[in-house]
């Protein structure tokens, strides 16, 4: 398992707001974290990053990647760690853009920052780029210019090009219309079939969570109450929180009984 | 059959960008639904304010119960105020964080003196009842409700002034899965019990069977399809349809479609191409929908009930029969 | 199905006055702020009973007490014409904090109206409010000041007309750019939509949620007004001696202060504990305002 968290706990304080069990993330698949605003997933997100402590959270457990114990590393070997082996997005890809700097610049940045030559960056950025189906020619406008598809998709570039191990993703489509998270999906599962990356999809709708992962983990109140493969958990869940977010999902083949 | 809602060749430009580029819709009287249905940039949130008077026309015609409504003025303005109402899509800002929950209701109240001062109170307490939060609510401030609590208080707020027609701006798109389901249910509850008209407003397709018969589908300003919402999702007539269906994810894998990738992307709104505003995508574009823009035509002609605006499909597109055949729903097995 | 609401924590609980006065006397450095705010108008209402000598705050020198050290006869020294600075700092809580009072007023009521409006309404009536608030922003404050006060008879109205033509443009701007934050809000858009009339949309629910920022704002210029104020004294514009004026005593004794550092400290003090004071008070007033304070702690 590429990614293995045991025990780890993220409080405020004395306030627990997310315990992980056992939650393991393998090379060339892509898992799901489920759950509801409130449900703990997002907290879980800034723990793996190694992030907690800017929110002001206490973090303790084990996170492991590919063996290495993240929770013991110095924030300077984080920074290493993040970017380059462990890539992540959210929801809001302007945030990761400033307005003032052409999409280019922020790229070649990104990638100059974790050891690459402006040379070997330019060529890293170009292949990535076509990967995720976008022109080069994007690299010279800025942020405003492109689409909240376009961003996202330029920042899952970035983590193509730096050959990110594991992708965070938080939330990625959430404010993204329908047809263009569709193409956003698209992106995702290329990296796990030619990159072998292994993505960690945040996501609270549970009909992209269904279509997208592999596995999926349901969380509720800090804690993952079932957890396994996508098609098993959402079809025939065990546990009641689950049966009962799938019945609040609304779905479109109800229309055909009108 | 006179219908609640009629809107004929809505224009609506906001400087250089044509918002609504001629938009016809019908909505009949309650217990009724008709859901706009686009991404962004389709124009839907437009018709929906320009129908309750939030924004100035630029061109077109709706009327409301018959009676024009950009002419309204003084106390019929205050009437039709009080018949069309609207709730809004984020229910973070959607109440004065300064007033207590009674008193904002309290005020829709009293600005149409609904009843008398001494009851308004007595019936903010109601109101908030029948939208399922106990009367304890009244003396809360809005951040110390919950998202969903905070949109129920918007729709007590709207209901409070006894409307005919409620604009539903993307009432659930804020929530989570529980809060929705909750939400829509109340809506749908307060449809029967109240026999309203609604015009919801949605990217959703799902939410849409549950409040609405008909719908509207919208892009670049203009209504590219209508019809009954359940055969127009079982059989699309317009390419874009398609697409747009295919892409809604579904838990239930049986109920998935083959994906119609799109090419390209949304074309800017301020330079919209000739002809068909979607030819540059579309799978099926054909030389003539280059230059010829499509019109808005009855591709099945349905039935007209008594009372409803009818069962028919309208389409604007120039191959619609080839849609309606090669769709995923045609000459299936 | 119905909902209760969720217990809220203690802190929020209770009556409307009640919740208040729990608020305000947990908040501790609103209530030092107050508490010397307080202080300072008891000083100002007392002062003729406090002095030891009223006569140095009008118009007695005493040519032979003249720049005398603080001693047990004159707790603050004596200025350069033989003065109690004691007794003058006293009778100052009467002028200065009155004139910053004046002066913000003067400014608020200008500025708020016309930042409402701006906000608002948008458009070309913005755009006419907002230039010539800026053409009145273009002027040094002082230089404009001056000008005002020169053509106006050397008296402390002149000074607070002068200084409030100054101050009200910053006001306009701050209030402007919230007014129109606010405008753009669902609330608004709810309001309008429900035909509420648009004065009930401006007072009730613009103004309030507007003012905020602009609290915290005059409570910081207090002490700013002073100083301008003493600016303008000194130049002989405004507060005439024998006035006991904080402001013009800390610029009349600007040239002894090597020599005798209390003629111009104890009036400086006392422009920065006044200042202090209602910096507090404001801090206090923005979050007591604030329904959402109960979250702050």
């Amino acid at each position: 398992m590429r990614l293995q968290v045991s025990e780890l706990t993220v409080r405020f304080g004395t306030r627990q707001v997310a315990h992980i069990g056992d939650f393991s993330l393998g090379e060339a698949e892509i898992v799901g974290l489920a759950g509801e605003s409130g449900s703990g997933k997002s907290m879980t997100t800034l723990a793996i990053l190694g992030l907690a402590h800017t929110v002001g959270a206490t973090v303790t457990g084990s996170i492991r990647l590919d063996g290495t114990e993240l929770t013991s590393m110095s924030q300077r070997e984080l920074r290493d760690v993040r970017g380059r082996r462990i890539a992540a997005i959210f929801q809001s890809p302007a945030m990761a853009f400033s307005p003032v700097f052409k999409v280019g610049s922020v790229v070649l940045r990104a990638l100059r920052l974790h050891g690459m030559t402006r040379a070997e960056a330019a060529e890293a950025a170009a292949r990535a780029l076509r990967q995720v189906l976008l022109p080069t020619g994007l690299l010279d406008r800025y942020p405003a210019q492109l689409s909240g598809g376009q961003l996202q998709r330029v920042a899952i570039a970035i983590a193509i090009a730096l050959r990110a191990e594991i992708l965070l993703a938080d939330e990625p489509t959430s404010a993204l219309d329908v047809t263009v998270q569709a193409e956003v999906l698209d992106v995702l599962r290329d990296l796990r079939d030619r990159q072998g990356m292994s993505v960690l999809f945040i996501s609270h709708d549970l009909a992209v969570v269904a279509e997208l992962c592999d596995r999926v983990a349901i969380m509720h109140d800090g804690r993952i109450v079932e957890q396994g493969p996508a098609t098993q958990v959402l079809s025939a869940p065990r546990h009641s929180y689950t049966a009962g977010l799938l019945a609040a999902v609304p779905s479109i083949r109800d229309s055909a009984h009108r | 059959m006179t219908p609640l809602l009629d809107i004929t060749e809505l224009a609506v430009r906001f400087g250089h960008v044509r918002a609504l580029d001629g938009v016809s819709l019908q909505l009949a009287g309650g217990p009724s639904g008709l859901a706009l249905v686009g991404e962004s940039g389709s124009g839907k949130t437009t018709v929906g304010r320009a129908a309750i008077r939030l924004l100035k026309i630029t061109s077109g015609q709706i009327r409301f119960e018959g009676t024009p409504v950009t002419a309204l003025r003084g106390r019929a303005l205050k009437e039709f105020r009080a018949a069309a109402q609207i709730v809004f899509q984020d229910p973070d800002n959607s109440l004065d964080p300064r007033l207590r929950v009674g008193a904002s209701i309290r005020e829709a109240l009293l600005a149409h003196q609904v009843v008398p001062r001494r009851l308004a109170g007595q019936r903010a307490g109601e109101l908030l009842a029948e939208v399922g939060l106990d009367g304890g609510f009244t003396s809360r401030y809005p951040h110390q409700l919950s998202g969903g609590q905070r949109q129920r208080v918007a729709i007590a707020r709207a209901l409070s002034v006894q409307p005919r027609l409620l604009v539903l701006d993307e009432p659930t798109s804020a929530l989570d899965v529980n809060a929705q389901a909750r939400i829509l249910g109340l809506l749908g509850r307060l449809r029967a019990g109240r026999s309203l008209s609604y015009l919801l407003i949605t990217h959703n397709l799902a939410i849409v069977p549950e409040l609405c018969e008909r719908t509207a589908v919208m892009y670049l300003g203009r209504v590219v399809e209508s019809g009954p919402i359940g055969a127009l999702l079982e059989r699309p007539a317009h390419p874009y349809t398609q697409a747009l269906r295919s892409a809604v994810p579904e838990i239930d894998a049986a109920g998935r479609r083959a994906r119609i990738t799109l090419s390209a992307e949304p074309p800017d709104a301020t330079r919209l191409p000739a002809g068909c505003a979607f030819h540059p995508r579309c799978p099926f574009a054909a030389p003539r929908c280059t230059t010829e823009t499509p019109l808005l035509r009855t591709v099945l002609p349905g039935t007209v009930l008594p009372g409803t605006v009818g069962t028919g499909r309208l389409v604007a597109c120039h191959r619609a029969e080839e849609v309606l055949g090669n769709g995923p729903g045609a000459g299936a097995g | 199905m119905i909902e209760a609401p969720a217990p809220l924590p203690p802190a929020a609980t209770g009556l409307r006055g009640q919740a208040r006065w729990r608020g305000l006397a947990g908040n501790r450095l609103m209530a030092a702020g107050g508490l010397m705010a307080a202080l300072i108008v008891i000083v100002a209402l007392l002062a003729p009973l406090i002095a030891p000598l009223p006569g140095d705050a009008d118009t007695a020198t005493h040519p032979f007490l003249v720049l005398h050290p603080p001693s047990a006869r004159h707790w603050f020294g004596t200025d350069q014409v033989g003065r109690d600075v004691f007794s003058r700092v006293l009778y100052g809580a009467r002028v200065s904090p009155l004139i910053a009072a004046a002066v913000l007023v003067f400014a608020c009521a200008i500025g708020i109206p016309l930042g409402i409006c701006a906000g608002y309404f948008g458009g070309w009536l913005d755009e006419v409010i907002m230039r010539v608030t800026d053409i009145f922003l273009a002027f040094p404050p002082l230089l404009l000041a001056l000008a005002f006060a020169a053509v106006l008879p050397a008296s402390l109205t002149s000074l607070t007309i002068a200084i409030g033509i100054t101050w009200w443009p910053w006001y306009t701007r701050l209030i402007r750019g919230q007014a129109a934050s606010v405008a753009g809000r669902a609330y608004i858009e709810s309001c309008r939509a429900l035909g509420i009339p648009r004065r009930r949309i401006i007072l009730r629910h613009i103004l309030p949620n507007s003012i905020t920022p602009l609290i915290v704002q005059v409570s910081l210029d207090v002490g700013g007004v002073i100083l301008t104020a003493s600016a303008l004294s000194f130049l002989g514009l405004g507060a005439q001696d024998p006035t006991p004026d904080w402001g013009l005593m800390v610029s009349e004794g600007e040239s002894y202060f090597t020599t005798a550092w209390w003629v111009v400290t104890f009036p400086g003090i006392a422009i920065l504990l006044t200042a202090f004071a209602f910096n507090l008070l404001g801090d206090g007033l923005r979050d007591l305002l604030d329904p959402r304070r109960d979250l702050l702690r």
